[in-house]
C-alpha cells in the first residue's frame, strides 16, 4: 500500500485551511463563543434543582452537533471547489486513488474538529462549570465522530452541487431536518409514529442520544457504545457512496 | 484510412498514442468523429485546429478522463487511463488547475508527491518554468500566464514519459515561449513524447508532426514541411486554409 498520495493530500488540505486564516479563527472559535454566550443567557434562569441545568442541556448539544454543521458546510464547498476548478479531475489522472482523496479529506477536517471540539470542551468544563456524570473526553470523541459525518456528507452533497452557492442550500436540505427530529426541539417520545420512524434513520439522533448517555451516566453505556458505532457506519456509509460519486471518466 | 502512416511505424517502436476509430459524443454533438491516428514516440506532434473542433476532447481521450463512445485509445502500449500509465503521463489543462490558496511550491510538491517524485524534482520543474522568484507566491497572487506556468510545472514535475499540454503557451511572452520549446525539444530529445495543442498557427514550425483537426474530424497528419509542400504555401496560416477548403470542397462533393 502506498500511502504517500493519501499522506500529500492531507498535508495539502490542511496548508489550504491554514493558509485562510479567517476560516482557520472562526472554526476555532465560534463554537466557544457561542457556548459563552449560552452561558449568560440561561445563568440566571431559575430551574428545579433535580434536573440538569438549562445551560448544561443547551452546551451538550452545542458541542455534539457543531462539528456536524461545520464541517458540514466547509467540506461541502471545499469540494465542490475542487470539482469545479478541475483539480480533482487532474489529481485522479494521478496515482492518488479516490479512497486516498476522501480519507485525507476526513482526516483533515477530523484534525480540525478535534482541535474546535478540544478548545469548546475546554471552555465548558473548565470555566463555565459545565460537567457531564461520564468522561469528557467521551464528549470529544462524539463530538470528532459527529465531524467525520458532517465530512462525509459535505462530500456526498458536493457531487450534486453545480456552484458554491447551491453547495450552500444543501445545509438546510440536509442538516436542519436532522436538527429537527433527533429529540432536541421536542422529545422523541412526543413525536408522531412516522416522523419517529424518520428520526430513526437519521444519524445526528444517535449522536444526541449517545451525548446524553454521557451526561447521565459514570460509566460508558452499551447505547452509548452502541449509539458512537451507529454514526460511525453512517460516516462510513457516506464516504463510501461519496467515493461513487468522484468519477476519473465523466462525459 | 491512414494506411500510409501506418506502414511508418512497422519496424519502428511501438507508437507512444495509437488511438483507432475513436468517437466522442458529448450530449447530442458529435466531438470526436472517428479519428485514427499513431503518434510516434519521442516526437513533439502539434494538435492544431480552430476553437471547439475537439482538441481538448482528443487530448482528454489520451489521459483518460474522457468517456469513450466508440473506438480504443492506446497509450504507451495500455489503455488510455491504465492505473500503470498515471505515472507516466503528464496532463495540463487548458485552464490553470492549481490550488490557488497555495503557495507556489506547495501546489509543485503536492503535485510531485502524489507522482512519487522527489522533493528535489519540485524546486527543477519550478525554475523549468522560470517561476523561481515567485517560488514562495500565493498562486491567487499571480497573473494568468504565471498561473499556466506553475500548472505546466506541476504536470513536469514528475518526469512524465508522455506530456499532454492543452495551450500551454497561451498568454505568455514570447522570450518564455521560446524558452518553453526549447525545453520541449530537449524533452523530446531525451525520448519523451510531447502532444501540444494550440489555435495559433505559429508555433506549428516548432513540431516535428503536425494533426490538423477541424469539426471533430482529422484533416491531416502531415510535418511542417510536408504541408507547405502539399498546399504550396509558405505560411503554415495559408496551408491550414487551404487544407480546410479542400476538405470541404470533397465534402460537398
Amino acid at each position: 500500500m502506498n500511502m504517500q498520495p493519501y499522506r500529500a493530500t492531507t498535508i495539502r488540505i490542511l496548508r489550504q485551511l491554514a493558509a485562510d486564516h479567517r476560516s482557520m479563527a472562526m472554526v476555532l472559535v465560534v463554537p466557544s463563543a457561542v457556548i459563552t454566550l449560552m452561558y449568560f443567557m440561561f445563568r440566571d434562569m431559575p430551574h428545579p434543582p433535580y434536573l440538569p441545568s438549562p445551560f448544561a442541556r443547551a452546551c451538550l448539544i452545542l458541542l455534539g452537533l457543531f462539528p456536524l454543521v461545520v464541517m458540514f458546510l466547509i467540506t461541502s464547498i471545499t469540494m465542490q471547489r475542487e470539482r469545479g476548478s478541475g483539480t480533482l479531475e487532474r489529481i485522479l489522472t494521478t496515482p492518488l486513488r479516490r479512497f486516498d482523496l476522501l480519507a485525507a479529506y476526513g482526516s483533515a477536517f477530523s484534525l480540525a474538529a478535534a482541535a474546535q471540539a478540544a478548545l469548546a470542551c475546554a471552555v465548558s468544563f473548565w470555566f463555565l462549570g459545565f460537567h457531564t456524570a461520564g468522561a469528557p473526553a467521551l464528549v470529544v470523541l462524539i463530538a470528532i465522530v459527529n465531524a467525520v459525518l458532517g465530512v462525509g456528507l459535505g462530500l456526498l452533497c458536493s457531487a450534486f452541487a453545480r456552484t458554491e452557492f447551491q453547495a450552500v442550500q444543501f445545509m438546510p436540505v440536509v442538516i436542519i431536518p436532522q436538527l429537527l427530529l433527533c429529540g432536541i426541539i421536542i422529545p422523541r417520545e412526543a413525536m408522531p409514529d412516522w416522523l419517529r420512524w424518520i428520526s430513526n434513520a437519521l444519524p445526528a439522533t444517535y449522536a444526541l442520544e449517545a451525548l446524553q448517555q454521557v451526561a447521565g451516566h459514570t460509566e460508558t453505556t452499551t447505547v452509548t457504545v452502541r449509539d458512537i458505532a451507529i454514526v460511525i457506519a453512517f460516516a462510513l456509509a457516506t464516504l463510501m457512496l461519496a467515493a461513487a460519486t468522484l468519477r476519473r471518466r465523466t462525459p | 484510412m491512414m494506411i500510409s502512416s501506418l506502414d511508418e511505424f512497422i519496424d519502428g517502436p511501438p507508437p507512444a498514442i495509437d488511438i483507432a476509430g475513436l468517437t466522442v459524443i458529448r450530449g447530442k454533438h458529435t466531438a470526436i468523429d472517428d479519428v485514427s491516428l499513431q503518434i510516434r514516440s519521442g516526437s513533439i506532434t502539434g494538435l492544431l485546429g480552430p476553437s471547439g473542433c475537439g482538441k481538448t476532447t482528443l487530448m482528454r481521450s489520451i489521459v483518460g478522463t474522457q468517456i469513450l463512445t466508440n473506438g480504443t485509445v492506446t497509450v504507451l502500449g495500455r489503455p488510455a487511463g491504465s492505473p500503470q500509465l498515471r505515472r507516466r503521463v503528464g496532463y495540463l489543462t487548458q485552464q490553470p488547475t492549481i490550488y490557488d490558496d497555495l503557495r507556489v511550491i506547495d501546489n509543485v510538491r503536492y503535485f510531485a508527491a502524489l507522482t512519487g517524485a522527489a522533493k528535489t524534482a519540485a524546486d527543477d520543474a519550478v525554475a523549468a518554468v522560470g517561476m523561481q522568484e515567485h517560488r514562495t507566491a500565493l498562486c491567487n497572487k499571480l497573473s494568468g500566464g504565471q498561473r499556466t506556468r506553475v500548472s505546466l510545472a506541476c504536470a513536469l514535475v514528475s518526469d512524465p514519459d508522455l506530456l499532454v499540454l492543452d495551450e500551454p503557451t497561451v498568454g505568455l511572452d514570447p522570450v518564455l515561449r521560446v524558452d518553453l520549446w526549447e525545453q520541449f525539444h530537449r524533452l523530446a530529445r531525451a525520448g519523451k513524447t510531447l502532444l501540444v495543442s494550440s489555435h495559433v498557427m505559429d508555433e506549428a514550425d516548432h513540431c516535428e508532426e503536425l494533426l490538423l483537426m477541424r469539426d471533430g474530424r482529422l484533416l491531416a497528419h502531415t510535418t511542417p514541411g510536408r504541408l507547405r509542400e502539399d498546399t504550396a504555401c509558405t505560411s503554415l496560416e495559408e496551408a491550414f486554409l487551404t487544407v480546410i477548403r479542400r476538405s470541404t470542397a470533397a465534402g460537398s462533393r
